[in-house]
């Protein structure tokens, strides 16, 4: 059976679980064999075989915390030559979007960012995208070389399918760019104790009608009673009220969660692109004409200042 | 020594139109106005702002696409680039994402650069991937996805803001970059700018020009093919209620029906 490479994500050892849907969706196209790189590589193995890893390729090496995306690079493309896959899965993030383009190039193969969906077909895996602020599907296979596609969390679900993998170590050769960037200072970012916002399956997000960074406090203790991630409009972001790193939309992160509660959010395109395959979507906003209302499954017509406080009230006490 | 900074846009349809697709399943962009690609606006800025804090520094906006993709550079030049370039070729028509590095790296070989610019993705492909590829055929160092940038005595340093970590970056010229909507907003043109764009050189190149040929680019050249695109079906509407002291209490309600609480 054809072997499939997955790219893991993985910090110090952890799986992150958009790797864990990969492995998932590798086992539609062949049997997976993962490449884990860097510190706490070899400590993937297990969670890795418990998904389906038939085999899992390691190496740790200085170079890939000491430099930029090239070295990582590298070590794909032995794995790639070492193993001749049938294709090469990477989760959708912007470095592994680079990761994925860059090997791509090398190995004379086409590119597919961003999948929702992945298939076997005849000619090779079909990957559907969500496209132009996700009111267009479409269906694209790679037609040159081992196709390498990139894949965005929350598109599987994640799949026990217990294996014993063979663990080996990968040889890995860096090339003369591999040192070209070099990271010089590394801040981890803070835990929340949230969940990751890509993978949530619960977002509750807030824009301009929070009017201020103090009241995130209250999007915050929603998110907290339901175990969600905390999102923000691009106006909240600029405003300065929440991090960039929580912006959902088109410049920010795109989510796909089972559920999205948006607060204060008008609903513009930018902010479409980045929610609009959330599976259930629920608005609360003062303005009745705001166009998030077109989108959702349940809106609420009123101020989020009393709204969501009692929502959050209601979904405590039912959880007594 | 002259900073030679080349920045490259893209021509995007307004992504507050209708977009869709051609019979042969590209962008269709006869349909929706096009115009200079927002994320690549803060690239313009960038460079310039570099070239300002530069002795000597010179910024070239480099485009390909049809014709109208003249509006994305003249928009560049009104901000306060120096000269432009303009890759139009008919078999360009349905290029990738390689095909585009591609005609991007002998483009900008062509026009000599010590520092390469782009935004951080298109806002129509939105993949994200030209600026490392660019780097990968350029064979120079890629400082990607930063939210702030500086370069001094032949090094360009920035912030990149990862999804697990914040990384500041060092890597020595020539290089590529690519900033993210957090580099710094955008200058408007001013009357001057506009007025003093119209002025300024936009030199035409095609694929010979490039010493590309067709079968390398457009449809031909894709290493992917699309073969559907389906109008994602409107959702059926949802229930809306208005807040008259219980609205959180039915929201809460709703939640429960569909076992998220």
């Amino acid at each position: 059976m054809a072997e499939v490479l997955v790219y893991v994500d993985h910090v110090d050892g952890a799986v992150r679980k958009p790797t864990l849907e990969l492995l998932t969706l590798a086992r539609r196209i062949g049997e997976p064999v993962a490449v884990a790189l860097g510190a706490g590589a070899a400590d993937t193995a297990a969670v890795l075989g418990a998904h389906g890893a038939v085999k899992v390729l390691t190496h740790d090496a200085s170079e890939y915390a000491d430099y930029l995306v090239v070295p990582k690079v590298d070590a794909l493309q032995a794995a790639v030559e070492a193993v001749s896959p049938a294709a090469v899965l990477v989760p959708s993030s912007a470095e592994g979007k680079e990761i994925a383009a860059r090997l791509a190039l090398r190995i004379g193969s086409g590119i597919i960012t961003d999948a929702v969906d992945l298939e076997a077909g005849d000619t090779g895996p079909v990957a559907t995208q969500s496209v132009f602020a996700a009111s267009f599907t479409t269906k694209s296979r790679v037609s040159q070389g081992t196709p390498v596609i990139t894949v965005k969390p929350n598109s599987a679900a994640v799949e026990a399918a217990p294996a014993t993998p063979a663990v080996s170590e990968l040889s890995v050769a860096f090339s003369a760019q591999a040192t070209g960037t070099k990271v010089t200072g590394r801040t981890p970012r803070e835990s929340t104790g949230r969940p990751e916002l890509t993978e949530a399956a619960i977002v509750v997000s807030g824009g301009r009608g929070v009017n201020g960074s103090e009241n995130f406090a209250i999007i915050e203790a929603l998110a907290d009673s339901l175990g969600a991630a905390v999102g923000a409009s691009r106006a909240a972001v600029d405003a300065g009220w929440y991090p960039h790193t929580n912006q959902v939309g088109q410049t920010g992160k795109s989510v796909s969660p089972q559920l999205y509660i948006a607060n204060g959010i008008s609903g513009a395109i930018q902010h479409r692109a980045g929610m609009q395959t959330s599976k259930t979507i629920v608005a609360v906003n003062k303005d009745a004409e705001a166009p998030i209302f077109d989108l959702v499954d349940y809106g609420v017509v009123g101020d989020l200042f009393d709204v969501v406080p009692a929502l959050t009230q209601e979904i405590n006490t039912r959880k007594g | 020594m002259s900073l030679r900074i080349v920045v490259t846009v893209k021509y995007v349809p307004d992504a507050t139109g209708d977009r869709h697709f051609a019979d042969d399943l590209t962008v269709d962009r006869d349909d929706v106005d096009g115009l200079l690609s927002e994320l690549d606006e803060y690239a313009v800025e960038q460079a310039l702002q570099i070239a300002e804090a530069a002795d000597d520094a010179d910024v070239t906006v480099v485009t390909v696409g049809p014709e109208d993709a003249k509006d994305a550079l003249r928009k560049a030049l009104s901000m306060g680039a120096d000269k432009a370039v303009h890759v139009e070729d008919d078999d360009l028509h349905g290029t990738d994402a390689l095909g585009t590095s591609l005609v991007l790296a002998k483009a900008v070989e062509k026009a000599g650069y010590d520092l390469v610019i782009s935004g951080m993705a298109s806002t129509d492909g939105t993949m994200g991937v030209v600026p490392a590829l660019l780097a990968e055929r350029l064979g120079v160092p890629q400082v990607t996805l930063l939210s702030e940038v500086t370069v001094e005595g032949g090094i360009v340093k920035g912030r990149r803001d990862g999804d697990s970590a914040t990384e500041q970056l060092e890597a020595s010229l020539p290089a590529v970059v690519s900033v993210t909507d957090q580099s710094g907003e955008a200058r408007y043109p001013s009357f001057k700018g506009i007025m003093a764009a119209k002025k300024k050189p936009v030199e035409a190149w095609d694929l010979s020009d490039l010493d590309l040929e067709a079968g390398q680019v457009g449809l031909e050249g894709s290493y992917t093919t699309v073969d559907s695109a389906a109008e994602r079906p409107a959702r059926t509407a949802g229930t809306i209620v208005k807040d008259e002291g219980e609205g959180g209490k039915q929201l809460a309600e709703f939640l429960a029906s569909q076992k998220f609480i």
